[in-house]
Order: C-alpha cells, then structure tokens, then sequence
C-alpha cells in the first residue's frame, strides 16, 4: 500500500493547512495516547507529570510532530529520509512499534476535531496511508 | 464482565443523547469503505463505488449507516450484558453474512473520527477514553460467536 502521487499531493496540501497548529495537534494526540491507552504511559515512567497540558508532554507532542513535519518533507524517500529517526527507536528508546499505529489513530482523532471540513475522507486515506509509511520507515532499523 | 464508571456511563449516554443517526451513520460508512476499500468487498450489491464522489452519494450506503448505527443501541441500552445482548448478531455477522471480524475493529475506527468532528473539543481525552472502551466491547461481543 504505497503512497502514490494523489496520496502525496494530498498529505501535503492537507500538512500545509494544519501545520501551524502542529505544536497543539501533537500535545493533543499525545494526551490523548496516554488517557486511552494507558500502557503507553510506561514509555514515560522518567516524567513528573503526565496529564494533558504538563510541560513534558507539551514538550513532547512538539517533538513527535517535529518529526512527522520532517517526514511530510521527505515524503518521496521516507526510508532514506528518516534514517535517523528509525537508528533512534531502535537502539535507544525501543518503543515496541505497535505503538505507532496507537499514535497515528490519536493523530487522525486530533485532526478531525481541529480540521472538521477539511479533514475529508479523501484526506484521511491519504493521512492513513502516510503515517502507516511513516510508522513503517521508523521500525526499519528495528532488526 | 465489564466494569464501567459512573462517569463512564454518563459520557456514552451523553454521545448517544447528541448523536445524530441520519447524519453519522451515511459519514461513518462512507469513510471505512473510502478509508479501507477492500471493505467494499460485502457491498456488491450497492451500485457505484468507484469513487469516493460515489460512495458519498450513493443512496444505499446512507442508508446503510443508518442501520448499522442504530445496532449500536443495543449496546447503550444493555451496558451491563454487551456479551450477550449481541449474541445473535454475531451469530448473522459469521454465518449469513461472513463479515471478517477485523472490519469491526475498522468501522469503530471511521466511527470514532466522525463523532470526533461532530463534538469538536468537547470529545475529550476522557470521553475518548469512555467511548473507546464501549465500542472495544462491542466489537468483541460482535466476534464471539465466530468458529
């Protein structure tokens, strides 16, 4: 299921209308991962605080979505591109990869509360099939 | 059996209360058979779905989503005994019309995005939480029955 030219133009004329909430949209989804599925929290036993609006996850939500900005750029390459990233989930954090799909379902949530209209089903296939790419090229280093 | 806080009951009678059928049920099947297409698959007696200008205006899949919608009333009506009070539609989603059960899991998702652009923020993390656990249940009661 590998994105074509439509999924492309999509992802990315949809990532230019939301981008400049990408801090909130990330803070949300993370929140949102934690509060419904709580097994994720034992990924971030080392912070203080984890309710929605703590400084960590804020912090955090604007790393995660720093990288999907990242990955919409790298859209033609996503393997190539997000090498560092995957070197990074495999040998350091070792998040198990199913956590990804998690996060990506909190991703599309948080997108179609913030973006009702354009948050399209078209859009959405194309998001879907983006951040299971995305999930896909991060789990590459994993073994 | 499922234990379900008083919270939790009230945020699901509160999503049913505001619920629009007509409205929800035709998005939410629009999106899974848009979203994921191998869903089609069980609709081929629909006409047109080539596309998903089609899809959206196809009469039968509104329809549709409207009935498939109202199948979850069993549930709000029945917190208590989900496992049971689904027992026959399990039985006619595995013998008569050999639904796979992982498109459940599929449409809950499509469902949960729809209810989620129709409350806009008041879908909370917590309500999100309330309501997942309710249709994780329904989607489990609704495979039982498969051998």
């Amino acid at each position: 299921m590998s994105l074509t030219a439509k999924d492309k133009a999509a992802v990315t004329a949809l990532w230019a209308k939301v981008s400049g909430k990408a801090d909130e949209i990330g803070h949300d989804a993370l929140s949102r991962m934690l509060a419904v599925y709580p097994q994720t929290k034992t990924y971030f036993s080392h912070w203080k605080d984890l309710s929605p609006g703590s400084a960590p996850v804020r912090k955090h939500g604007k790393t995660v979505m720093g990288g999907v900005g990242e990955a919409v750029s790298k859209i033609d390459d996503l393997t190539s591109g997000l090498l560092n990233l995957s070197e990074l989930h495999a040998f350091q954090l070792r998040v198990d990869p199913a956590n990804f799909k998690i996060l990506s379902h909190n991703i599309l949530v948080v997108l179609a509360i913030l973006f009702p209209i354009d948050f399209t089903p078209e859009a959405h296939v194309a998001m879907d099939k983006f951040l299971s790419a995305l999930s896909l090229a991060l789990a590459e280093k994993y073994r | 059996m499922v234990v379900w806080t008083d919270q939790e009951r009230a945020f699901i009678q509160d999503i049913f209360s505001k619920l629009n059928y007509e409205d929800a049920g035709p998005k939410a099947l629009q999106r899974v058979l848009i979203v994921y297409p191998w869903t089609q698959r069980y609709f081929g007696g629909f006409g047109n779905l080539y596309s998903a200008e089609a899809i959206k205006s196809n009469p039968m899949v509104a329809a549709h989503g409207i009935v498939v919608l109202h199948g979850l009333d069993k549930a709000m009506k029945n917190m208590d005994d989900i496992k049971n009070a689904y027992a026959d539609l399990s039985v006619l989603h595995s013998e008569k019309l050999h639904v796979d059960p992982d498109n459940f899991r599929l449409l809950a998702d499509c469902l949960t995005i729809v209810i989620a652009a129709t409350m806009g923020s008041s879908f909370t993390a917590s309500v999100q939480a309330a309501w997942q656990k309710f249709i994780a249940v329904v989607v489990s009661a609704l495979s039982r029955q498969y051998h």
